[in-house]
């Protein structure tokens, strides 16, 4: 798989939007950024609302995202655009989610919305009426999801990829500094764990380093393994499906897995082990 | 306990209902020829540089924060290549308050 087929441009984009088989799917956690603009035939995908379970902690089902797609217009063989905004951190999660239910053509956008916004890109506020369709998933593919017991069995002896940023994987920050600081998970991370923020992955306009530049951030200066299984995991699951997507679409690395229950579980987990205090 | 993680839309964060006592906030607006400037982001980093969060500027310019005590710097993106930093220091109990002319 090549670094185009898992990832477009915005001038791609702005010349193939309109073909018949591509669609635009916007996706963040807050979608309010949707309904003030949006590029042009995009439809929104609200992180929340439609990928979660409303009930329990889960992400949904498969009948609750062939239900999802059917709903958008969004067809087995379409080829989908995914972009939001967080520097495609949502869009990231819902790639990896297109892909463990088996949607066969799926890119993102690189730099998401802000790329296009910094570029001083058309939004519009029209939303599109895309026919409903018959979307048929796969099985979920678990083997590029982690849960909790495969981390606790992966200390040691797998990569441990925490993307979060540095004052979180050391305790000093329970949370992004976007957000009011709460205290219901215990700080720290998992023991040996590599501290490879997902932001270093990234320019400052959110689109991805070179392919050269990101093996060398992974491999030579985080001192990965490649030849090793992988769990990437943040805080709720999103941006390490950011690094998920460097390392497995990206690079080509094998067997990398997204934890999305990361630390939200791991840190209310009852008897695990956790470090404090800087990388090492 | 907040369930996402994402930053809001509108990057100004309300303050209602935040206990301030227990948060570092940095809270600020984002100028440009006298008026507010509505499209560009706001990006906290730490002391070694490393990106802390980001905020899409909100429809008045605004930012906020809620960092930990101690040094930070905050970077503005804006349309044009702008990219202009500013250092600021949090502490608990007080709303550091940073607008910054580009």
């Amino acid at each position: 798989m090549s670094r185009s087929d898992v990832l477009t441009g915005a001038d791609w984009v702005e010349a193939h939007r309109s073909d018949p088989g591509v669609v635009l799917v916007e996706v963040d956690e807050d979608t309010s950024a949707y309904d003030k603009g949006h590029i042009a035939g995009a439809v929104k995908i609200d992180w929340k609302k439609d990928l979660q379970d409303p009930v329990r902690r889960d992400f949904v089902d498969k009948t609750g995202f062939e239900a999802l797609l059917s709903g958008r217009g969004i067809a087995n063989d379409d080829t989908v655009v995914l972009y939001g905004g967080n520097n495609n951190w949502f869009a990231a999660y819902a790639y990896w989610y297109f892909r463990l239910y088996g949607h066969r053509s799926v890119k993102l956008l690189d730099g998401g919305r802000k790329k296009w916004e910094l570029d001083s890109r058309e939004l519009v506020e029209e939303v599109p009426h895309r026919p409903r369709t018959s979307y048929v998933a796969s099985e979920p593919d678990t083997s590029i999801r982690a849960f909790r017991d495969e981390v606790v069995a992966a200390i040691g002896k797998q990569n441990l990829v925490d993307v979060r940023s540095p004052d979180e994987f050391s305790g000093k920050l329970l949370a992004p500094a976007h957000l009011p600081q709460e205290s219901a998970q215990r700080p720290g991370h998992v023991p040996t764990a590599k501290n490879v923020p997902w932001a270093k992955s990234a320019n400052d306009d959110g689109t991805f380093k070179s392919d050269d530049d990101l093996r060398a951030l992974y491999r030579d200066e985080a001192g990965l393994d490649f030849d090793r299984a992988t769990i990437a995991y943040c805080r709720i699951g999103e941006r390490s499906a950011h690094t998920w997507f460097v390392l497995h679409e990206l690079l080509g690395q094998g067997n990398v897995k997204n934890y999305d229950g990361s630390w939200t579980e791991y840190g209310s987990l009852v008897g695990v082990p956790i470090e404090l205090g800087d990388a090492k | 306990m907040t369930d996402g993680c994402g930053a809001p839309a509108d990057g100004a964060a309300s303050l209602a209902g935040v206990d301030i006592d227990s948060q570092a906030v940095v809270q600020g607006q984002v100028i440009h020829d006298g008026s507010a400037v509505t499209t560009g982001y706001a990006r906290l980093l730490n002391h070694g540089g490393d990106f802390v969060a980001e905020v899409p500027l909100s429809d008045g310019g605004g930012f906020t924060f809620f960092a930990a005590p101690g040094d930070w710097t905050v970077r503005v993106l804006a349309p044009g290549g702008v990219s202009v930093d500013r250092p600021v220091s949090a502490g608990y109990g007080r709303v550091a308050k940073l607008d910054i002319v580009i």
